[in-house]
């Protein structure tokens, strides 16, 4: 009897097991890569945690994002593709995407549209930077100054230039140990206007003019590599102030208690955003494209910026910015789109750069090393 | 004090023992001036300041007034140190001025040639400690990093910075968060994990394999003898990012790339070499005859081999199985290519860690890796030594 019942119920939840796999042809696991740290953090409790409720899903996390180009270039030559999403960059992406290793995405089709109706392609508006991307937050790179190091009589750094006054605010800077940033910073304090950076820095003298200004203080640079590494330094008070991404440094003031502020004058603006790898099998990628669809939509974007100060890339999540989710404080002025904050910024250049980013490169290390 | 010495203790002129008091202080100077801003002023200052020291201790006060004249030293020492750097500088100047003092008396006084042969040359005596002091520096660089690590592990706040309140040794600095961030972490657990299941396996894996190829190719009638030890060895010389880079394509074909097995077998070939080695080296004095003899009385094969051959060389087998272990515990690169985010182990997660957030947790993980390490090594250790006393092969 009681076998019987046991054999009557396996082949019951075969059967329904089976009907279910029928149904949807979903893998039930999927690898998830990102960048680790607090910002996987606000991807784990904002999307991750909600989806595998929904769902039953196992989601397992890789913190692989920042060699995500050449580990899939691995991966689609020995043909084994073992990651299902990718957060990347969006100048990764756009690489990615020319090389045919990421999947091309139209977000009409497979993106949800916004509460009021708004498709998702004017939802996300300009942020669509490449046909395989999908914006997730825009973040940037701006400087953050130890307040307890400002000469007394003296105004805090509010100005980009300041980072070169080397006079007035006395230090060591720490500067990422790539000419992006630098070069743009450099010549906007060398009197170059900021409609003709980029077309200064085409030509080569332009070039030697943002390395001769960078030079001025070159015996004052700490080179970072690592989104970690000027929070630590700041934290040291090795660096009077120094360049990393905003969220690093709201970490820093707000969770950490550091006497650090912000200096949000010339931030670089750049998106951080999913890809589907190109070849993936038909169960994961239609989980992959159900996941995206989850987790990029409007309530999901703004519950992100409840953990970490990244601004949502859609217009409508913008609005329903809450309150950070331990803290309790309001988010919406820590964001780097906040208008008190956004009045002097760049867009990273994606075109220039990709144009022209091994051409510099070259000069910038070779002026390093010099 | 005996009629007839062997002792060359003499007073040495000042001219000798001044420059070499003021050349010690001037490179003790050095490290005070640069953390001050100024190393080329810390030198002057500081050869200067011992040199006088070294003037009044020996010129003026002599041996008679010698204990009075280093607890002067400490004292001074401590006071400067104290208006440097508040109660840790209080501490450093404090050792700073024992060790002058000790050190001005030792020049001064000629003492350092007491417990040497009374023949030796000037040069000869200057080699003698030139070589002790190189060895003492060698051991500080490698050991400061390790050490360095601990006290901040147990750091109350999130960066690797000695705050002012761990300098004060105040209560509130200190914390032992990092390690409950570790034990509670689900991330760390199973990478903790993972670790844990890997390196056993991948051991016994390499500790078969390596025994039984050092023992084959350690009989004079396998052919390319060489040229297999060369290939078995190859994993240990080639670049490792090239072998993690071979495995990964060869694995992916086969499937297991990704896998636990894939890691584990990856592992194994690391460590297979070490195996290898040490059990050939204790294999060169194995007595053959010994396997001759116990074949004479009727045992096959294997029998020979677990009841004679592999208690003989046990220590060898146990100190390849130890290098194999630790190449697999401390294994980055591979792992990072064979390994899929399932088989994250702890060296890849401190890695990920370090790269992203410089979080002290990191710091917390090294420290009890240390603490495993040190045990694991001195567990072997009085092992090998037991048995070793017990078979009579050493006196100690």
């Amino acid at each position: 009897m009681k076998s019987t019942k046991f054999l009557l119920a396996t082949t019951a939840l075969t059967v329904a097991a089976g009907g279910a796999f029928a149904d949807d042809h979903m893998a039930d696991e999927m690898t998830i890569v990102s960048w680790g740290g607090a910002y996987s953090n606000s991807q784990q409790k904002a999307y991750h945690e909600p989806y595998m409720e929904k769902t039953g899903v196992t989601i397992v996390n890789d913190e692989s994002s920042n060699e995500a180009v050449a580990k899939l270039r691995a991966m689609d030559e020995a043909g084994n593709i073992t990651w299902d999403v990718v957060d990347v960059v969006a100048a990764d992406a756009l690489r990615l995407c020319d090389e045919g290793l990421a999947m091309e995405i139209d977000p009409d089709e497979h993106l949800a549209p916004a509460p009021d109706g708004t498709s998702a392609e004017d939802d996300f508006g300009d942020l669509l930077v490449g046909d395989c991307f999908i914006p997730q937050i825009v973040y940037s790179t701006t400087f953050g100054y130890r307040t307890d190091m400002v000469p007394e009589g003296v105004e805090p750094p509010n100005d980009i230039c300041d980072v070169f006054d080397t006079e007035t605010y006395p230090g060591k800077r720490s500067l990422e140990k790539r000419p992006i940033n630098n070069m743009e910073w450099a010549l906007l304090c060398d009197g170059v206007a900021k409609e003709d950076v980029y077309d200064v820095l085409e030509t080569s003298e332009g070039q030697q003019q943002a390395l001769d200004k960078l030079d001025t203080i070159k015996d004052d640079v700490i080179w970072w590599s690592a989104g970690a590494d000027t929070p630590q330094l700041l934290a040291d008070g090795e660096v009077f102030m120094g360049s990393t991404y905003n969220g690093r440094l709201f970490s820093v003031i707000e969770e950490q208690d550091q006497p650090v502020a912000m200096m949000w004058d010339a931030q670089v603006f750049d998106l951080d955003g999913w890809i589907i790898p190109a070849g993936l099998p038909e169960d994961r990628l239609a989980r992959a494209m159900d996941f995206i669809y989850f987790a990029t939509d409007t309530q999901r974007l703004a519950d992100q910026a409840k953990y970490i100060s990244y601004g949502p890339a859609r217009e409508s999540s913008a609005p329903m910015v809450g309150k950070h989710a331990e803290l309790g404080i309001e988010m919406a002025p820590h964001m780097p789109t906040d208008p008190d904050n956004a009045e002097n910024t760049f867009l990273y250049n994606y075109e220039f750069w990709a144009d022209y980013r091994d051409d510099i490169d070259a000069k910038f290390q070779a002026w390093l090393a010099q | 004090m005996s009629a007839i010495t062997l002792e060359h203790v003499e007073k040495k002129p000042l001219s000798f023992a001044l420059p070499v008091v003021g050349a010690a202080g001037g490179f003790a100077g050095l490290f005070v001036g640069t953390a001050q801003g100024s190393g080329i002023l810390g030198v002057a200052a500081g050869a200067g300041i011992i040199a006088l020291m070294g003037f009044l201790c020996l010129g003026i006060l002599g041996k008679e007034m010698e204990r009075v004249a280093r607890w002067g030293i400490v004292v001074l020492m401590a006071v400067a140190g104290f208006l440097l750097g508040a109660l840790p500088g209080l501490v450093v100047g404090a050792l700073f001025g024992w060790f002058f003092g000790w050190f001005i008396y030792w020049i001064g006084e000629g003492r350092y040639r007491a417990k040497l042969v009374p023949y030796l040359t000037p040069g000869q005596v200057l080699w003698h400690f030139t070589f002790r002091v190189i060895c003492g520096m060698i051991f500080f660089f490698l050991i400061t990093p390790i050490v360095v690590v601990m006290p901040l592990s147990f750091n109350a706040e999130n960066f690797f910075t000695f705050t002012p309140e761990m300098l004060r040794f105040d209560p509130e600095g200190y914390s032992l968060k990092h390690y409950r961030d570790f034990f509670t972490n689900a991330d760390w657990q199973q990478a903790l994990w993972n670790s844990v299941s890997i390196a056993p396996v991948a051991t016994l894996l390499s500790v078969s394999f390596g025994t039984l190829a050092a023992i084959g190719l350690s009989s004079e009638h396998v052919p390319f003898r060489r040229a297999i030890m060369a290939i078995l060895i190859s994993p240990m010389i080639v670049p490792l990012i090239i072998s993690a880079a071979g495995m990964y394509f060869f694995y992916s074909r086969l499937g297991l790339q990704g896998t636990y097995w894939g890691v584990v077998l990856a592992h194994a070939a690391l460590g297979i070499p070490f195996v290898i080695i040490t059990v050939t080296a204790t294999l060169v004095g194995f007595d053959r005859s010994l396997t001759r003899a116990a074949a004479n009385m009727g045992a096959n094969p294997v029998t020979t081999f677990f009841r004679v051959q592999m208690p003989l060389i046990l220590p060898g087998v146990i100190s390849g199985g130890l290098f194999a272990f630790i190449t697999s515990f401390d294994e980055v690169v591979v792992v990072l290519f064979v390994g899929s985010a399932g088989q994250k182990t702890l060296p890849w997660q401190m890695f990920t860690g370090l790269r992203e957030q410089i979080s002290p947790t990191i710091l917390a993980v090294a420290t009890i890796l240390v603490a495993i390490s040190i045990c694991l090594l001195t567990t072997v250790e009085l092992l090998r030594r037991r048995s070793e006393r017990l078979r009579g092969m050493s006196p100690g």
